[in-house]
This record gives C-alpha cells, sequence and structure tokens, in this order.
C-alpha cells in the first residue's frame, strides 16, 4: 500500500513536483487529483467488431480542429500505406488512425485504432521534468504547452509511441496527441467523438472499471472468440483504453513486451532512460534554452516557480 | 426509427405462422411492415429504407430479433435473466437498446444491482452488429453507403471535399 501512495504522489507531482515540492504540494494535489479515481473512465476497444470505417478518425479529426488529412476519410487506400516500413502512426495531424492487419489463418482482416491509451501511471507524466502533463480525474492524461519546453522526452519514455511533436513552429513547442476530449466532452460527461461516432460499437465508453468487466465478460462467454486477456489491464501500469481481439496481440501490432508495471515507476526508472535522452540531445538543448527564456517570461508575469 | 411495433409484431406472427399452431392472427398479416424507415440514428448517414418483407423472406425472425412474440429469448446475454419470462410485447429493436449511449444515464446504468446485462449495445451497435455480418456472409452490401447515403454534414465530418487517390474505395469484400 505504501508504494501505491507513493507512486501517487508521484504520479501528480511528476518528476519536478516529487523531488523538489515534496510534501506540501503533494498533499495538496492527492486531494484534487485522486478523489475521483476509482471512478474514471475508460474505453474497452474490441478488435473483433472494429470493421475500418475511419469513422472515428474523421469524427477526431473534426472534434479537435486537426489540420486537413491528405485523403478524405472515406478513402481506405490508407490501409496499404507504409511509411519508412511501417504502418500509419499518430501524428501532428491526427491523434488517432486505423490500421489494418492481415492476420494468418484468419480470412479476413482486423483492424486497429491507435491513440493515446491515457495509461494510469503515464510515463509522458512522469518522465516531464516541467509537468506538462496531468491525469485528470476523469482519466484523461492532458497537456498543457504553456509549460512545455519542447524536450520531447515524453515521446521518448512513452511505451506506445504516442505524443507527437508539431514541427510547424520552433518557437511554440506543442506536443499533439489525443486528450481523451477533455475540454469539449470528457470534463462534460460526454463520450469521446471517435466513441460517440463509431457504428459498431468496436469502442464501448464507460468507467475503467466497467468496461473492465465488460471485456472479462464477453471473453468468459466467447472463449473461442477472443484472446483470453485485456491488454492494457496490467500493460504499462494498467491504461484506460483496453483492447480486447480474436487474435494474438502481436498479430495486431501490439507490443505485448511492455512491462505490467508502470513505464516510470520509481525515480531509478526514470535515470535508466537517460541514455535514450541522450539521442536527442539537440532537442534537449533547444529544451533547456527555451526553458531558460520561459522561465524568465514567467517571472514577468509574477508566477512563482513553484507553479511551473 | 418510425417503426410500429404493432407491425412488426404483426409480421413476426406471419413468419412463425409457418412453423407454431396457430389461430385467429390471419388478419395480423395485414399489418406486417413491406418497409421500415430506419431514421432515429441518422447524421452522418441518410435514413435506411429497410425493407423487411424482402429480409423477412431470406432470415428468421430469430435471426435479427432476440425475441418474438411466441418465441423465447434466444441472445444469451437476455437469457441469463429472461429465459423464463413470458412472451414479450415488445419486439421492435428501439424498445431494449438506448437511442443515446455512453452518457451518463448509461454509464451509470451500471449501478443498478438489478441490472444483470452491463454490456447491451446501443441501438447503433446493435444494428450494425447484427446486419453486417450476415451482409458480410451473403454477399450484401457491407460498404457504408451500400446501405444509406452519406449525408452533408457527414461529407463534411468525413471530408470528401479533399482529394484522396481512390475516393470510393473498397475494402469489404
Ligand atoms: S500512452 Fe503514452 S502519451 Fe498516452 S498516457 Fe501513456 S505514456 Fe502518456
Ligand atoms: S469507427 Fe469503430 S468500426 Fe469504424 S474504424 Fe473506428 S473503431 Fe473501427
Amino acid at each position: 500500500m505504501k508504494t501505491l501512495i507513493n507512486r501517487r504522489k508521484f504520479l501528480q507531482g511528476g518528476i519536478a513536483a516529487s523531488a523538489a515540492a515534496t510534501v506540501s504540494l503533494a498533499k495538496k494535489s492527492q486531494a484534487a487529483h485522486f478523489e475521483g479515481y476509482p471512478d474514471s473512465m475508460g474505453v474497452l476497444v474490441d478488435l473483433s467488431r472494429c470493421v475500418g470505417c475511419r469513422s472515428c478518425e474523421a469524427a477526431c479529426n473534426q472534434e479537435q480542429n486537426l489540420p486537413t488529412p491528405e485523403k478524405p476519410f472515406n478513402d481506405f487506400s490508407v490501409f496499404d500505406e507504409m511509411h519508412h516500413g511501417q504502418k500509419r502512426r499518430t501524428d501532428e495531424t491526427a491523434y488517432t488512425v486505423v490500421n489494418r492487419y492481415d492476420v494468418p489463418g484468419m480470412d479476413h482482416p482486423l483492424f486497429r485504432k491507435i491513440q493515446c491509451n491515457h495509461c494510469q501511471e503515464p510515463a509522458c507524466l512522469t518522465s516531464c521534468f516541467v509537468n506538462a502533463y496531468t491525469k485528470t480525474p476523469e482519466g484523461a492524461v492532458i497537456y498543457n504547452a504553456d509549460v512545455c519546453v519542447g524536450c520531447r522526452t515524453c515521446m521518448v519514455a512513452c511505451p506506445f509511441y504516442i505524443p507527437t511533436f508539431r514541427y510547424s513552429s520552433a518557437f511554440h513547442p506543442r506536443i499533439m496527441k489525443c486528450i481523451f476530449c477533455y475540454d469539449t466532452r470528457l470534463s462534460k460527461g460526454k463520450p469521446p467523438a471517435c466513441v460517440e461516432a463509431c457504428p459498431q460499437e468496436a469502442l464501448t465508453f464507460g468507467r475503467r472499471n466497467d468496461v473492465l468487466n465488460m471485456g472479462r465478460q464477453r471473453i468468459r462467454e466467447n472463449p473461442d472468440k477472443y484472446e483470453d486477456h485485456i491488454y492494457g489491464e496490467h500493460e504499462a501500469g494498467g491504461t484506460a483504453w483496453m483492447y480486447i481481439s480474436p487474435a494474438p496481440f502481436d498479430k495486431v501490432g501490439m507490443d505485448t513486451t511492455v512491462p505490467k508495471e508502470p513505464i516510470l515507476n520509481f525515480v531509478k526508472d526514470f535515470l535508466a532512460i537517460v541514455p535514450m535522452v541522450l539521442t536527442i540531445w539537440p532537442a534537449l538543448f533547444t529544451g533547456i534554452h527555451l526553458l531558460a527564456t520561459r522561465k524568465d517570461k514567467l517571472e514577468q508575469s509574477k508566477k512563482t516557480e513553484g507553479e511551473v | 426509427m418510425t417503426i410500429n411495433p404493432k407491425a412488426v409484431l404483426a409480421a413476426a406472427i406471419v413468419l412463425l405462422a409457418g412453423t407454431l399452431p396457430t389461430t385467429g392472427l390471419a388478419l395480423e398479416q395485414l399489418d406486417a411492415p413491406e418497409t421500415v424507415t430506419i431514421d432515429a440514428i441518422s447524421k452522418l448517414y441518410g435514413p435506411v429504407e429497410f425493407s423487411h418483407k424482402r429480409h423477412s423472406q431470406l432470415a428468421r425472425c430469430k435471426d435479427c430479433h432476440h425475441h418474438t412474440t411466441g418465441q423465447q429469448d434466444m441472445d444469451p446475454n437476455c437469457i441469463r435473466c429472461h429465459a423464463n419470462s413470458p412472451e414479450k410485447m415488445v419486439v421492435s429493436c428501439k424498445d431494449c437498446h438506448t437511442k443515446k449511449m455512453f452518457y451518463p444515464e448509461q454509464v451509470t446504468a451500471t449501478d443498478n444491482p438489478n441490472l444483470y446485462h452491463i454490456d447491451k449495445p446501443g441501438i447503433k451497435g446493435a444494428y450494425h452488429l447484427n446486419c453486417i455480418p450476415c451482409h458480410v456472409k451473403k454477399n450484401a452490401p457491407s460498404g457504408c453507403e451500400g446501405c444509406h447515403a452519406m449525408t452533408d454534414a457527414g461529407k463534411k465530418m468525413f471530408r470528401t471535399d479533399v482529394k484522396g487517390k481512390a475516393e470510393g474505395a473498397k475494402h469489404h469484400e
């Protein structure tokens, strides 16, 4: 139990806050962040139901005012696209993408939607040294561009390669990723736009505990139809978005080697990713420079350092 | 959905008439709907003019309806509680499956200890999950616009104004 509490303190503060500010800050935000935790929301993605219609992609683009896509959302040639030998990934123009997987031995392809999995204890959050990320009581992992310095550590830390960087503006660093429609929908009790658009109810939205139970029930009652595993129940310490599948998860492009505990459980784990950080030194330098500039800006606006 | 429950009921009875010993139901046959306009969830796609008559010639009632009058619940999700329930007076999809889905009312419905079916799809899911597998199996249209035309709202959301390489490409066999 003790570790759990520590982890949670760690979680809501992020590295910077928990290391520097410790007790008092932790106490305050503990109340703010974890009261609603047991009722946080989640989505169960049932890969046996997804037909690859891309309605979720279209709805996301509209809801989040994302840039005009290269192809319309009812163009299914995107499923044949390969980028550097890989299927499509989320980028600064798309918070979610659907890919097709031809599974050996299955007479029809499977489709899988990718987006931020909204980890219970997100590596992007714990790795961010300016505390730009927040896990909201509703379960969303949101991001504050105002404090982001563009160091891109979160991109390295995320086990699912989700955060992407908007390169269009070098001076206003901005990470682009799914925010669970937090501002416009989740915080108002509405399901995310993709969930509402899905004709197949391949995406079931509800309290994480409830949708987890639904996943268990579907597997229990259709043991021949599903793999006996809910991806995201424990992966990366548990995620708000979870998946059930008729095919082994590695056959639908999911990383089955993701650890079953939070990626950055303790500070020493954070240190372990430092070598990876080294590979993005140029970005880091820019980040440090920007951090310095930003600090000045913040001081001007009479903000205390503790809030950074 | 502008579907008359009585009419569906009658249609169900018509179909059952062949297999069950029935009397005095013949009149109801006249009430059987030829077509049903499914428009309750029409937003991105237009309403579906569903030929109930044609489908009732291609499939058995229970292939689409979990229960029809005179027939027990078939869906494993229903029979947990309704295995011995009396005949239902409702057969219309919308009588059980809600139009609104995943809003707080539905999300908190699981708090009701008397509600055992924790995983009941809404009406949109119910239609598509029911229709598509059969359409795929029988080589009937299974792309979105095979059943319903895209509305202007749909075109806007799907960004059909963007010039793609293979517009209207089919990916469903
Ligand atoms: S999936 Fe990646 S970006 Fe999303 S919360 Fe988890 S670590 Fe952060
Ligand atoms: S809207 Fe639903 S069925 Fe369509 S691609 Fe997205 S998840 Fe799959």
